[in-house]
């Protein structure tokens, strides 16, 4: 691993997307983040401005107004940036696949790096995505 | 020879910059124990700074040339005001006469720095965050000039040796009445010219998301992140210079460093952020009304 790819891997910067989640999954990610969990200790913060963001934390079902949004989102993220579906309504719509206002599902939209289901996930279980993805990246050639 | 090495290297760039950033490690992990947590490692700053060098930089469409320039502009003034301590500090003869004032002007540079790139990003949340770092400088330029008023009144002079000399003759200008309360004051304006919590107005991220720093990405918020790792560590050795300078042996200047650093940190950990105008209110207020009476009392010559 040279050491560009560890200093990625060891100060990720997350920036929490909200892309119309119910709002529990965005109490969870706000409780990953809280001295309890400490991801600090990872180097992980959270950003405010998605150009400071090297993953984006993505909640929720994209409906037609939000797909556009997360889209310019991750246009507006500086390379390379990766994508954490939180939730299983990021992960495939989970029940509003049907739905009349949901066009498609997250990963049709912007590429997805990692997928964390559940309804919702705990933080322990965010964390164990993190460590995939760190493992991920740090395995791969193209970043 | 010697100057390119004291300005890239030892004092300089290299130095502060390595100084500056163990220092933001150091505020992180105190933060954090304070917090009760553990804190990240020690090397965590420079593992940022590397990342965001080898990320891609995005310019806004609407941005002008000085969004390129400015965070060039901030690392060069603090880099410069670095090598003029650390000179100083090493060997007093290097000072020459009106190098006080040459650091008074040169610490506001880097906050001009921000405001002129926050200006020329054409983002309206920096633009906001530009005009309250531009409120907070009228707001402790004031005060912090006037504590340094109190330091050349009771020196009479206006050069960093003087003044280094004259505390060792006389003591620490902390120790008399009119220095403690200067002390106070510069080290509120210090705390303000850091950025730090309860003046970090121009960046606070729950309001205004990164504020002034919004629209910057990679090397150029690496190199704004520098300039504040850098700040973080003239800020302390100035007042040490002008307060506490008795003794800048390297171990009583290390002992100093960490002990006002940690006053400064906990100062952040225990205070809420301020509105701009309970700010200004305060800068122009009480704390203009301490740096007046220590003025006040430099002159009756206490």
């Amino acid at each position: 691993m040279n050491l560009k790819l560890k200093a990625l891997t060891k100060s990720i910067w997350v920036f929490h997307a909200a892309c119309s989640p119910c709002n529990n999954c965005d109490i969870e990610v706000l409780d990953l983040l809280t001295p309890r969990y400490d991801v600090e200790r990872f180097g992980i913060i959270l950003a405010g401005s998605v150009r400071h963001a090297d993953a984006l934390l993505v909640t929720g079902v994209p409906n037609y107004k939000t797909a556009q949004r997360i889209k310019k989102l991750y246009e507006q993220a500086p390379k390379p940036c990766f994508v954490i579906a939180v939730g299983s309504c990021a992960c495939g719509r989970n029940m509003f696949r049907e739905s009349y206002n949901s066009p498609c599902n997250l990963d049709e939209i912007i590429p997805v790096d990692i997928y964390i289901s559940g309804c919702p996930p705990k933080p322990e279980a965010m964390i164990a995505g993190i460590v995939k993805l760190i493992k991920k990246v740090g395995s791969s050639k193209g970043y | 020879m010697k100057l390119v090495f004291n300005y890239l290297i030892f004092p300089g760039f290299l130095f502060s910059a390595v100084v500056g950033l163990i220092s933001g490690w150091f505020d992180r992990k105190l933060t954090a124990r304070i917090q009760w947590r553990r804190g990240p490692v020690w090397y965590q700053n420079f593992l940022d700074l590397i990342k965001l060098f080898s990320k891609e930089i995005i310019i806004p469409t609407e941005a002008k040339f000085t969004f390129f320039i400015s965070p060039f502009v901030g690392v060069c003034a603090s880099v410069i005001v670095a090598t003029m301590l650390g000179r100083v500090l090493v060997n007093p003869s290097e000072s020459f006469i009106g190098d006080l004032i040459v650091l008074v002007y040169l610490l506001v540079i880097p906050a001009i720095a921000f405001i002129l790139g926050a200006s020329s990003s054409g983002n309206p949340l920096a633009s906001v965050g530009a005009s309250r770092e531009m409120k907070l400088i009228l707001g402790y330029e004031l005060p912090f000039i006037l504590s340094i008023l109190t330091i050349i009144i009771k020196t009479g002079s206006i050069k960093l040796e003087a003044i280094l000399n004259h505390q060792i003759v006389y003591g620490s200008h902390i120790a008399s009445f009119s220095g403690i309360v200067a002390f106070l004051v510069a080290f509120l304006c210090a705390q303000a010219k850091l950025g730090f919590v309860p003046f970090d107005i121009s960046e606070a991220e729950q309001e205004i998301m990164a504020g002034t720093l919004i629209e910057y990405s990679g090397p150029l918020l690496a190199l704004f992140k520098l300039t504040k790792a850098i700040l973080l560590y003239i800020m302390p050795i100035f007042l040490i210079v002008l307060f506490i300078g008795k003794d800048t042996s390297l171990k009583f200047l290390f002992l100093k460093y960490i002990g006002l650093i940690t006053l400064i940190i906990l100062l952040k950990n225990t205070n809420p952020r301020l509105k701009i105008e309970q700010a200004i209110k305060f800068f122009w207020g009480p704390v203009s009304f301490l740096a007046a009476v220590s003025v006040i009392l430099a002159l009756l010559g206490w």
